[in-house]
């Protein structure tokens, strides 16, 4: 196993972690966290392949997961931001609830093989580069590269555009937009139900691209969580946070292929398959999302950098924040 | 142009200053009311029967003297677990993770029978406290790194403690695959009896009538717990910094209260209590260590602390219903509609919260 390949399919696991944690990204820059993402990924893993598979579309099935971690968003978005309960709680039951519901209707679809697929591609020019190439752009599946298109556009969307400008003055300065004409409410819904889109693409990129197939309550271990670890480490900044979801993807993949060769430079493998201390080697991909965390919050301390500053804080019109 | 209204009336919401006493209650009973019957239109549609369904969990829960006895011995890890985070939510610390930390309480309950540093035979006054203790050390030593790195470093403990859950879940697996194994089995070996909680069938020799009731000491242990941290809470100087932390982090703070100090604090009861809910579960009811011991006990204590309010009192009720619910629930099909069942209540319950915040009333137009 190359390291080339390795990274290449940490790139495409990471895919993953990435459409997820910028979805959950654009919803805490308007001030929501969302913390269905593990939740909404379920849903959209499912919806995305079942429908995959009756229509034979691929791309049909990723429209509807969209659509559906939308609606579930949604249903994040009202009872927090006009019932104004608590964001924290609200995320969990969203994350009992849709990976209820996607256990449920998923019954039974585990053994229908894997459906539709989607196209894998190989970048002309950019394939040839040494190293880069073959790990970034061969024979990767179309929503990676879509992954790559989406940094930039999202960060200059988020920075360099009059709704980013919006974006964040609801999630720094509610009252202040408000009173600059910006309808909190409705900014809020919108990044919140774009966050859930993107966490249903997350999904489906998982049950279509990734591990093709429904795979029940295995789909997904902590994506969804580390997810939302990735904005904090990418200090809610879509470049940084994509390099957090490579590399904790990176790492994850690494566990798995450190298991296969019998023996490392002539050693023998402590590692090799179901030996009992493998199970060290898939704490690493844990391990280091807390790591990750601290280092972000060292730096953050120090830099006096943070959160968005009215995330989690319900808006009220009229009302003194807390 | 007069405008066209799409309903006849119209509804008004009043901030309201203080909830009247009870308002609580009631509208937790009609979230859970409102959560049952969206659940059964849910199970309807996708062909299922949802008065058979709940007509099911009461039977195979409540039943009989024997059902309701196994319902006990449900809701005693959820009567730990929901005073574990109902402990740290009342500060609004997010110890999500207390899955992981009653693992790693079974694991310490676990080492002090598996190590072999007792010798066989020794009293069951001996070896059952020393579990006890030795669950609710390492559960409360697993939370507390998340606590010291939230209190010290500001770290998210919401990722920590579910990352830790995760690492727990492995850690368990290497001992049970590996060091203690039963000859390749996924488990360990069975513990001597010095090890187990007396269940109320032991004493069927004396008292014919409770042969078959499996509810084990854990479950008088959790009581006391749920006492001791009701007296905690709402009696001591402690509980009311607590509460204060949790009301207004900076009136606290104002007040001169230790913040970090109290977060080191309550996750190490937090992880300490949701460890006693593993030694308890192991020792009085599995008996040995093994893979997937609990069916999420930690995670749905989240629910059974939300439903309570954080009232360690009201954690005995819920975790007793939530006991009933896994109990019967383990024979629904598919599979997923409990976690569903559970993800609608929560919805429900914090959705019904804006009554308490809200006089809302109809006006006609």
């Amino acid at each position: 196993m190359s390291l080339e390949l390795a990274v290449a399919a940490g790139v495409t696991a990471g895919t993953v972690l990435l459409f997820a944690a910028i979805g959950e990204l654009f919803a805490e820059r308007a001030g929501v966290i969302n913390l269905g993402v593990q939740g909404m990924m379920f849903v959209g893993a499912l919806v995305g392949f079942r429908v995959g598979l009756q229509t034979g579309d691929a791309w049909v099935g990723i429209l509807l997961a969209m659509l559906a971690g939308g609606a579930l968003a949604l249903l994040h978005g009202i009872v927090s931001i006009h019932l104004q309960a608590d964001q924290i709680v609200s995320g969990l039951a969203l994350t009992f609830l849709g990976t209820g519901v996607a256990l449920v209707l998923g019954e039974g679809l585990a053994s229908a093989g894997s459906g539709a697929l989607l196209p894998v591609y190989s970048v002309p020019l950019l394939s040839d580069i040494p190293i880069l190439g073959p790990a970034f752009f061969t024979n990767q599946s179309v929503l990676v590269y879509v992954g790559y298109l989406l940094v930039p556009i999202a960060s200059f969307w988020i920075f360099h555009t009059r709704p980013g400008l919006h974006l964040r003055a609801v999630g720094e300065q509610p009252a202040a937009a408000d009173a600059l004409g910006i309808n909190v409410y409705r900014v809020r819904y919108a990044y919140v139900i774009a966050g859930g889109a993107f966490a249903g693409l997350a999904g489906a990129t998982q049950s279509l691209a990734v591990v093709p197939g429904w795979h029940a309550d295995k789909t997904f271990i902590a994506q969804g969580w580390i997810a939302v670890a990735l904005v904090i480490f990418g200090q809610w900044k879509p470049g940084r946070t994509m390099i957090g979801a490579y590399l904790v993807a990176f790492i994850s993949r690494l566990a798995l292929d450190l298991q296969a060769p019998r023996d490392i430079f002539g050693l023998e493998n402590p590692f090799f398959y179901y030996q009992p201390s493998t199970f060290f080697l898939n704490m690493l991909p844990f391990g280091l999302v807390i790591l990750v965390l601290i280092v972000a919050a060292r730096e953050a301390n120090r830099k006096r950098i943070g959160a968005p500053a009215a995330l989690g804080l319900p808006y009220v019109r009229g009302e003194r924040g807390r | 142009m007069p405008r066209r209204h799409l309903l006849p009336f119209r509804i008004v919401a009043e901030r309201r200053l203080e909830a009247p006493r009870g308002l609580g209650l009631l509208t937790t009973l009609g979230g859970i009311v409102v959560a049952l019957v969206i659940s059964g239109v849910l199970i309807a549609v996708i062909g299922g029967d949802p008065i058979g369904s709940y007509a099911h969990i009461l039977r195979a829960s409540l039943g009989s003297s024997g059902v309701l006895s196994d319902t006990l011995v449900k809701a005693t890890p959820l009567i730990f677990t929901g005073l574990a985070s109902s402990i740290a939510f009342r500060m609004r610390l997010w110890n999500i993770g207390t899955e992981g930390q009653l693992l790693m309480g079974a694991w310490g309950a676990s080492a002090v029978v598996l190590f072999g540093l007792l010798p066989a035979g020794t009293s069951p006054f001996i070896t059952l406290p020393l579990m006890m203790l030795a669950g609710f050390g390492v559960g409360a030593l697993w939370a507390g790194v998340a606590g010291w790195l939230k209190a010290r470093l500001n770290v998210n403990e919401i990722i920590t403690t579910l990352m830790l859950f995760w690492i727990a879940q492995r850690w368990i697996q290497y001992w049970v695959f590996g060091p203690w194994s039963e000859g390749g089995f996924q488990m360990s070996p069975r513990f001597p009896r010095e090890a187990w909680l007396p269940r109320l069938t032991d004493f069927a020799s004396a008292v014919p009538d409770l042969g078959g009731l499996t509810v084990h000491l854990g479950f008088v242990l959790a009581l006391v717990a749920a006492g001791l941290i009701w007296f905690l809470l709402s009696r001591t100087r402690k509980g009311y910094e607590i509460r204060l932390i949790g009301d207004n982090p900076r009136a606290a703070r104002y007040a001169g209260i230790d913040i970090g100090r109290n977060i080191i604090l309550v996750m190490l009861i937090s992880g300490g209590l949701a460890g006693l809910a593993g030694a308890s579960e192991i020792s009085g009811v599995v008996h040995r260590l093994q893979d997937n011991f609990s069916p999420g006990y930690g995670f749905t204590g989240i629910i059974v602390a939300f439903l309570a309010r954080f009232n360690p009192i009201g954690v005995v009720v819920a975790a007793i219903a939530f006991g009933a619910l896994i109990l019967a629930g383990r024979e629904i099909q598919p599979a997923g509609i409990p976690a569903m069942i559970q993800g609608i209540i929560l919805f429900c319950v914090i959705a019904s919260d804006v009554f308490l915040r809200y006089r809302v009333r109809l006006e006609a137009r």
